[in-house]
């Protein structure tokens, strides 16, 4: 079985996440592509299926830092 | 089940660092990132929660503002809403958009849509008014539960925690209510990819002020926009005898 359909949807969501990436989109297409490039000639199903289940953990992870960078930001900004 | 009406505003981004322009007219808006108001996202998705819980039939984005207010009610619908409004105001007459006039609109739509619930972002981080909520409640005749934190509806009324100075106030009101988000009433979901890919397709209708019988004429003129004062660098003393003298000098002795 392939995982090409499950790997390319995640390189998508992570590229749409790092559109708001702090330090800056290339600077996080770079390194997201290079991650992506560095595996790609893996063809244990096992690691395979690990990786993809790292990236999901990433994409959590980021969302959780959008959310806390906003609410930081703006209860600074207004004292709440 | 209640309808649910959301105000959603386009605003410059939170994290883009405003730059006045040169005339004092303004601020610098072309060519800089803007998003969904960080309250509204808030609003947006307590709306989404009360529908997930089956106990809101229809969220209604509403935006206005120029086409790429659009692009917030595509935000809105990703995140849950079922529909859009947009009501079209360009050029001039968005300089001078006031929340009075924002609060007319979004009153004529809730009646016009037989709306149960209004739900707004309490302030926009780009004019800080903290006003829409409040004036389309006045225009309603509805009552208002603002600066929410926490909402639990009921079947006929709604019980709300609001976050006032140095406390909490729960007030009970009954449906039809206008609610304003504070910033801890929830944490807003993000904006999937493929969310946004189905928000495409749900329905955005176009709308003017006129449409609406909204008079959008400026109520009052900006005199001028300037930049907050710049801190003056703080100095390192030597000893303490230093310190003294320089707040004496200063006068603060």
């Amino acid at each position: 079985m392939s995982y090409r359909r499950e790997v390319v949807q995640l390189y998508k969501t992570l590229l749409h996440l790092g559109k708001d990436y702090p330090s800056g989109y290339d600077f996080f297409r770079k390194r997201l592509h290079r991650a992506f490039m560095k595996n790609k000639d893996e063809n244990d199903p096992e690691k395979i299926k690990n990786m993809i289940a790292h990236g999901q953990y990433i994409v959590k992870e980021l969302e959780a830092l959008y959310m806390l960078k906003k609410y930081r930001t703006l209860k600074r900004r207004y004292d709440l | 089940m209640a309808r649910v009406l959301v105000g959603v505003k386009r605003v410059i981004d939170y994290a883009v660092k405003i730059r006045v322009k040169p005339d004092k007219s303004g601020v610098v808006t072309d060519g800089v990132k803007h998003s969904m108001n960080p309250f509204d996202e808030i609003a947006i998705e307590e709306a989404v929660r009360l529908k997930e819980k089956k106990l809101a039939s229809e969220i209604i984005a509403v935006s206005c503002g120029p086409t790429q207010s659009q692009e917030v009610i595509r935000t809105a619908l990703a995140m849950g809403a079922d529909k859009g409004i947009h009501v079209e105001v360009s050029g001039k007459d968005y300089e001078t958009l006031q929340p009075i006039h924002v609060s007319k609109i979004l009153a004529k739509i809730a009646q016009n849509e037989k709306v149960d619930m209004v739900i707004v972002g309490k302030q926009a981080i780009d004019d800080d008014s903290n006003q829409t909520a409040q004036m389309t409640a006045a225009v309603l005749d509805w009552p208002q539960a603002t600066f929410a934190s926490k909402v639990e509806k009921g079947d006929k009324e709604i019980t709300v925690t609001r976050e006032v100075d140095g406390g909490l106030e729960t007030i009970k009101c009954k449906l039809p209510v206008v609610i304003s988000a504070d910033l801890r009433l929830n944490e807003p979901r993000y904006a999937t990819l493929p969310n946004i890919m189905k928000a495409k397709k749900k329905p955005i209708a176009k709308v003017t002020p006129k449409d609406l019988g909204v008079d959008v004429s400026p109520r009052i003129t900006v005199v001028s926009v300037e930049d907050p004062p710049v801190r003056e660098p703080g100095v390192i003393l030597p000893d303490v005898d230093a310190l003294v003298a320089k707040l004496k000098e200063g006068g603060h002795v």
